[in-house]
């Protein structure tokens, strides 16, 4: 099996999955009610725990552990998209981007608990039942608040219309696609983007909102490739900002 | 997390004591008196239920604005371990404050209200959280002496006459147990750790010392109202008992870790049993409570904030013809 593109695709789950997290815990204490913020933090320690599941399979390849790979690494190197590093916004944005991205993923899981690379397997179907509820959590949500007010609805669809070009940057293919599909690994990203696509569609009938038929998603590739948003640089350096005083210390 | 306000009178509005029924208020005393627990749809005295509104929605307040200067830590907690344990900590106290804010509204005041009280400044919250936290040792001092401090509190107040209350503080108070292991545990790892770790620690106790001190609440004998409060267990332990009581536990430990503690008057009397110190600073904690702290204005903005950009998130989930809180009575 080869390790490059095994570890490129371990390090795009991460990277996602650690600075979506990220994001979404800093939705604790200031949430439009307390019960999302205490469900924002919640889907964020989720986040960050599988990243660290991530980078733990990693570090098994051969890789500095956890904490450095997250703690201690240059912007370039991480493979993150340009959805996942966008500030939170308003609510109707935060609340979109974890309703494509958590489709995304169940999509991407569900691919991946059939891989070929057994830890992985392994580690996509325990993940898979924890993700259900962050899942659960944003299909009712998205509906609730479309059926509440025409303001929550037109708001919803302006977040949908900014968000989804960005979420096409969650598929963008690299140098391993066709070596990740060719060994079984996980199914080409244009594959999983059309069943994400039509999950989409499924689960936004009969909600009022709509996807958008016109935009330029080009500007939002390259996170693959270490071409990052602006907004990732300055999101490092405060992640980082108290383990970078003494990266050898135990804190 | 919270101390004790019990010096604040708020407002004095409704039926004062003298004027409920006698034999009412005689049944509710003994009730009290003999251990039984005050449910919301039983009688109560006016001044009873103003109380307990005002004493629960100041704790509620005080978990959801002590969640602000520690959340800020939550972005830049180093490693895995404590990224996870501050996000499940914060979330933890945003959590108390729902779990309490629906205590209060069994007494019939709705959580909008109580959180616009707030933002008006009008309802306090514990004193501790208008002080920054600075470093990332602040958030491990506040974490381990702040909720040690919060716990004492809260055990005692658990075994008050009000059951929704008391409930609420049981869980409450099962996961502030974690917290102060979570914040010990901090804490031991900066003071054994490199000398620059060591120096944060020192310097985030040097600046939360007087905050810890006030953090019951003035002297005993400064405090008004309390008797009839401690009647009818509403408030079940002094200020100063529950200071001493948090001395006793904590400065040998505090000690232990090679730490000094920025008041050199700081002792047991072996004779009498009581720690003895330097009174703080009272008239900072009642500027600092009166809205002149150094976070006053910066906690409420953030949580004007919130409440006025998350509106339309509660105004398309409430139905304008359904009543979610029985008024009060």
């Amino acid at each position: 099996m080869n390790t490059e593109a095994l570890k490129d695709l371990l390090f795009r789950l991460a990277d996602d999955d650690l600075v979506i997290g990220h994001r979404n815990s800093e939705w604790t204490g200031i949430g439009p009610v307390l019960e999302e913020d205490i469900a924002f933090a919640s889907m964020a320690q989720d986040c960050v725990g599988h990243a660290q599941s991530y980078y733990t399979l990693i570090h098994e390849l051969g890789e500095a552990d956890p904490d450095r790979l997250a703690f201690h690494r240059s912007e370039k190197d991480f493979r993150s998209c340009h959805l996942v590093e966008q500030p939170i916004g308003d609510y109707a944005f935060s609340l979109i981007r974890h309703f494509l991205y958590d489709l995304a993923k169940q999509v991407r899981l569900e691919a991946l608990t059939q891989s070929s690379y057994a830890p992985l397997a392994q580690l996509a179907d325990r993940i898979r039942r924890e993700h259900k509820y962050a899942r659960m959590h944003a299909t009712t949500w998205v509906r609730q608040l479309a059926a509440g007010s025409d303001e929550a609805r037109l708001r919803l669809q302006s977040a949908l219309n900014e968000a989804y070009p960005m979420a096409l940057g969650l598929f963008e293919s690299t140098d391993f696609t066709e070596t990740l599909a060719a060994e079984g690994v996980q199914p080409a990203e244009s594959v999983l983007q059309s069943r994400w696509q039509q999950l989409l569609e499924q689960t936004l009938a009969g909600t009022g909102l709509s996807l958008p038929g016109d935009f330029d998603a080009a500007a939002y590739m390259g996170g693959r490739k270490g071409y990052h948003s602006e907004h990732l640089g300055p999101m490092l350096a405060e992640m980082t900002e108290v383990y970078a005083l003494d990266p050898e210390a135990v804190w | 997390m919270y101390g004790s306000l019990s010096i604040i009178e708020v407002d004095n509005w409704g039926r004062k004591v003298h004027e409920e029924d006698p034999q009412k208020l005689a049944e509710f005393e003994a009730r009290i008196e003999r251990g039984e627990k005050i449910e919301p749809q039983d009688w109560m005295p006016f001044e009873y239920r103003r109380q307990l509104i005002r004493m629960i929605e100041q704790h509620a307040h005080s978990e959801i604005i002590g969640a602000l200067p520690e959340g800020t830590w939550i972005t830049r907690a180093p490693g895995f371990k404590r990224k996870l344990a501050l996000m499940a900590k914060v979330q933890d106290e945003v959590g108390h404050a729902q779990l309490l804010y629906s205590a209060a509204e069994t007494l019939g005041k709705p959580r909008e209200q109580m959180i616009n009280d707030l933002i008006n400044g009008k309802s306090k919250y514990s004193n501790v959280f208008n002080y920054p936290a600075v470093t990332w040792a602040d958030t491990a001092v506040i974490a381990w002496l702040i909720d040690a401090g919060a716990i004492i509190n809260q055990v005692a107040n658990a075994k008050g006459s009000y059951g929704p209350y008391g409930r609420a503080l049981d869980r409450i108070c099962a996961e502030e147990s974690f917290h102060l292991r979570y914040g010990y545990d901090t804490c031991v790892h900066l003071a054994t750790g490199t000398p620059k770790q060591r120096q944060m620690l020192q310097e985030a106790l040097n600046r939360w010392w007087t905050p810890i001190m006030h953090f019951h609440g003035p002297p005993d004998k400064t405090s008004v109202h309390t008797e009839t409060l401690m009647k009818w267990q509403v408030k079940m332990a002094s200020n100063d008992a529950m200071r001493q009581q948090f001395l006793d536990m904590y400065v040998p430990k505090i000690w232990e870790l090679g730490l000094t503690i920025p008041d050199p008057n700081l002792r047991k009397n072996t004779e009498t049993g009581l720690w003895e110190y330097t009174e703080p600073d009272w008239d900072e904690f009642m500027r600092v409570i009166n809205g002149d702290g150094p976070c006053n204005a910066e906690r409420l903005a953030v949580r004007r904030y919130a409440e006025e950009k998350g509106r339309w998130v509660r105004q398309a989930l409430i139905r304008p013809t359904e009543r979610y809180v029985t008024p009060l009575a």
